[in-house]
């Protein structure tokens, strides 16, 4: 089909082949929808072509690949096969095994990017129809687009930090207008991201989907342990070297990514840390582990901070936005916030790769195209919520399906009052609403709630709704109007990207030498009024809430505050440990009856647990997704 | 046609031409892999890819 010049113009943004493949829609410059491969497939991480995303975006514009003026890919394949042939090259004769494990993929598969891409298109293809042209930005150009475009500045800094793309790892770039310019790269083996991965390694997690338990122990270390100074101590002094403008160069010998299948050299990690790697993640974490969290948590911060400072001299901005794995360190973000470096900072919510489809897509609408940008007030993500929505003939069609009973609520104030009792009541409620979420984090639509005042809530919803390790914390949702009444935070945090204190005078005093209580005592001690949600250090990670956004999730928050006066709820994403979080009603439902959840609130649907017919179940199911 | 024409592009934007040899060595030897049916399955190892 060929363009009329009145018709709309849109571009398909891909991530695939690598993690957490993704397919986004952009039509003149607006974000239609976008979403993770891995929630429709239920494969975690999925890395396969998103044709179900894909498939997804198309359907929500009402379009077909035909009507599409480019397909983007977020990075440039054979860029990357030239940092590998040389990075092999500059080891050699090390990494022969990892070369010849490494090659043979790329020889079969990935140097025929191009050829993959377009078969895989053409499955969308009306017949006859002629294949959209491909386009190639690059890695960190697709992450730099994805936190500027959407982002509410019409000039800002961008600093992307990730593990590594072709071969940046690290880029300060300035945001203006429609356009980006690169200042400043870091390449490749040289990694922040990497760093911390294998610092997720050695603490037993897995690399790239536990980095994000490594931020959460980090708190359990303790502060004034000398062990905790002396790692610090060692991974300054012989890991990395930090300079004053934040660049860094890690050291070689004690890394094995670059040509290896390991993440680190171990036998010099323990003469190092003289602590050997912790091996599986079924074994309690040792303070020890804890302490290696912290410190690598702080160096963390301070290279983050010090990138930040450099961002604002070189760009001479007062805005910054971020993108890339590491953006996800909201423990960072709220250091970064509270250094006041910048008056405003924006986070692309699908900081990771995911989030590169957009990136890429945005990219060529106003950098390929040199189409004009106006930011929007706010933000032009929509509040995050581009996936699929499921009507409520849909639902109901699911519950008849299982044979559940169902309660309707009339509209929508009788839901909201009618779960506000439920969760004040301390039942964990399902909440499934509206569109799903793009990005890691479960936002308000495919979540579950919890009361964050109940002293058994993080314990409960550890070790039997999500069947993960204990010592995790909960994420408040908060009313955006209220946020300053429980927590110390200078700005919104629409996306649960910002870890910031709760207020001092939420909190509950501690015992004499609670540092060196075990890690149980510590964790179950109530440490504030609002002990759900209060991590170890009294931080929390925080998701306000707009009205503007998100209405029926801030109507509840709001009858939930009319009970007792708590504007907060505990949010944590609608899955089990392993799992993708749910996309559709059936997946809700499934994930419901696998758990000890109390209820399920589907739309207006609302479903009790006492109620349901027993799901035929052996059990089987949690071998089906891998411990992430 | 169209990976001839892409890698000999790349090669010449990014003035790497000492990559050729290597490149279709590896091409020569991935036919090798495809004809001789040889997996091509990887361990996940971050920058393997």
């Amino acid at each position: 089909m060929t363009q009329t010049k009145t018709s709309p113009l849109y571009i398909l943004g891909i991530s695939a082949y690598y993690h957490d493949s993704a397919a986004a829609l952009v039509k003149d410059g607006s974000i239609v929808a976008a979403a993770h491969e891995e929630r429709f497939t239920r494969k975690k991480h999925d890395a396969d072509f998103p044709a179900r995303a894909v498939n997804y975006v198309l359907e929500e514009a009402g379009i077909s690949l035909a009507d599409v003026e480019s397909v983007v890919f977020y990075d440039k394949p054979l860029l990357k096969f030239e940092r590998l042939l040389e990075t092999y090259h500059a080891f050699a004769p090390s990494g022969l095994k990892s070369f010849l494990t490494a090659i043979p993929v790329w020889i079969k598969e990935k140097l025929f990017m191009r050829a993959m891409l377009e078969k895989a298109l053409k499955e969308f293809l009306p017949e006859g129809a002629a294949l959209p042209p491909l386009r190639f930005p690059e890695h960190h150009l697709s992450h730099a687009a994805s936190a500027f475009f959407p982002s509410p500045f019409e000039d800002a800094a961008i600093l992307t930090v990730d593990g590594v793309g072709e071969w940046a790892t690290t880029s300060i770039s300035h945001g203006r207008g429609n356009g980006i310019a690169t200042l400043r790269e870091i390449d490749f083996p040289h990694s922040l991201g990497l760093l911390y991965s294998a610092f997720t390694a050695y603490c037993g997690f897995k690399v790239n989907s536990g980095e994000y338990k490594l931020m959460g122990l980090a708190p359990y270390g303790d502060p004034n342990a000398e062990q905790t100074r002396f790692f610090e101590d060692c991974i300054e002094r012989e890991l990395i070297d930090i300079r004053e403008d934040g660049s860094y160069l890690l050291n070689m010998r004690y890394f094995s990514y670059a040509t290896g299948l390991r993440m680190y050299n171990e036998p010099l990690w323990r003469r190092l840390f003289g602590i050997p790697p912790r091996t599986a993640e079924s074994e309690d974490v040792g303070q020890d582990y804890m302490n290696m969290a912290m410190a690598i948590q702080h160096v963390t911060e301070k290279i983050v901070l010090r990138l930040a400072r450099s961002a604002r001299e070189l760009t001479g901005s007062t805005c910054l936005c971020l993108a890339g794995g590491v953006a996800l360190n909201c423990v960072a973000n709220g250091k970064l916030l509270e250094s006041g470096l910048f008056d405003r900072i924006w986070i692309q919510p699908a900081s990771g790769d995911a989030g590169g489809a957009l990136g890429a897509a945005l990219a060529w609408w106003h950098i390929g195209l040199d189409k004009p940008r106006v930011p929007e007030a706010h933000d032009a993500m929509l509040g995050s919520y581009l996936g699929p929505e499921f009507s409520s003939d849909e639902v109901l069609r699911t519950c008849r399906r299982f044979q559940a009973p169902v309660h309707m609520a009339a509209d929508e104030s009788e839901l909201v009052n009618t779960v506000a009792d439920l969760l004040d009541a301390g039942k964990v409620v399902g909440w499934f609403q509206g569109r799903m979420e793009y990005g890691p984090r479960a936002l308000g639509n495919r979540s579950i709630l919890g009361d964050p005042r109940n002293p058994e809530m993080q314990k409960r919803l550890n070790l039997k709704i999500k069947y993960r390790e204990g010592f995790r914390p909960f994420a408040p949702s908060v009313l955006e109007e209220d946020v300053r009444e429980y927590f110390d935070i200078a700005s919104d945090s629409p996306y649960m990207l910002i870890v910031e204190p709760v207020k001092e005078e939420l909190r509950k005093p501690l015992p004499d030498g609670y540092a060196s209580l075990p890690l149980w005592e510590r964790l179950y001690w109530q440490r504030s009024t609002l002990p759900a949600i209060t991590h170890i250090d009294f931080s929390a990670r925080i998701q306000t809430v707009s009205r503007r956004t998100n209405p029926r999730y801030w109507a509840l928050l709001n009858a939930f505050k009319q009970r007792h006066g708590c504007a907060v709820v505990v949010n944590t994403s609608f899955n089990v440990r392993g799992e993708p979080v749910v996309c559709t009603p059936e997946d809700a439902y499934i994930c419901f009856m696998r758990t000890e959840m109390d209820c399920l609130v589907m739309g207006n649907a609302i479903l009790y647990k006492e109620e349901q017919p027993s799901l035929p179940d052996d059990g089987r199911w949690r071998k089906e997704y891998v411990l992430d | 046609m169209s990976f001839t024409s892409d890698i000999w592009g790349f090669l010449k934007v990014r003035k790497k031409f000492w990559l050729l040899p290597l490149i279709t060595v590896l091409v020569l030897l991935g036919a090798l892999v495809v004809f001789g049916g040889g997996s091509a399955v990887a361990p996940f190892i971050y920058t393997l890819f």
